[in-house]
């Protein structure tokens, strides 16, 4: 069992780290098209600033960040936008992401970079709620695990 | 130039890689592994390949150090059936 130790150093060092690795996602989200980086690394420093609150923190305290049942829906909700762009391309007569044909009202080349940075955006909120709530549900393993011993060393008891 | 600097780092990431085999503590070897993955980011870096050493930086030195200490504390030293 992993139980929190209250170390001054390390809970100030994140609460000041934390909101610098967001911005920074973001900057490599929203640049992913001219630098390197791009939805996948941008989402994956998001998660990474979100599990070093977990860890850090507490799992209580960093539910104040990104509760737990946040985690599949954040998903889920990253491949709909992705998704979505693809096939708003194929409703005005393009092929699946083919980003000069969105209906956006825009000239071809706009289209294309609003088109990629749509789908970074998309990408990056799947590889988020992904990645944490593979930690959530490695981490609630333990728990629902001990519970069933207990369950079971009861009926035994019963038995 | 970056010759000379990838050659360090392939080298101290070789070495890296031996103590995470050797050492005999799973917690440190998690901590070892995730300072091999920051090293071939850095070999990737000094390479050329940018956007693969980001995400080397990103995913091997976080995200699976974090996973890999939480998978080494939900084992236990015996099964339990």
């Amino acid at each position: 069992m992993i139980r929190p130790k209250e170390t001054i150093i390390t809970d100030h060092v994140v609460r000041v780290m934390v909101p610098f690795i967001q911005i920074f996602a973001f900057y490599v989200i929203f640049h992913g098209h001219y630098s390197p980086g791009g939805g996948f690394q941008g989402g994956a420093l998001l998660a990474g600033s979100v599990l070093l609150q977990r860890v850090v923190l507490g799992a209580e305290r960093s539910q104040i960040g990104f509760p737990t049942r946040l985690g599949i829906p954040f998903g889920a909700l990253g491949i709909l936008i992705y998704a979505g762009v693809g096939f708003l391309a194929m409703l005005d007569g393009g092929n699946y992401l083919q980003y000069d044909h969105l209906p956006f009202g825009m000239t071809p080349v706009y289209l294309r970079n609003t088109g990629i940075l749509l789908v970074e955006i998309g990408v990056a909120f799947a590889v988020t709620g992904t990645l944490v709530s593979i930690y959530d549900d490695l981490v609630n393993f333990e728990r629902r695990d001990d519970q069933a011993e207990m369950h079971s060393a009861g009926s035994r008891e019963d038995a | 130039m970056s010759g000379h600097f990838s050659a360090v780092f392939f080298v101290l990431a070789l070495l890296a890689a031996i103590v995470a085999l050797k050492v005999k503590d799973l917690l440190a070897a998690a901590v070892v592994l995730s300072l091999f993955s920051f090293l071939v980011a850095l070999l990737y870096v000094s390479l050329g390949a940018v956007d693969v050493g980001f995400n080397e930086s990103v995913l091997g030195a976080g995200v699976t150090g974090i996973l890999f200490v939480i998978a080494i504390f939900n084992t236990r030293r015996r099964s339990r059936d």
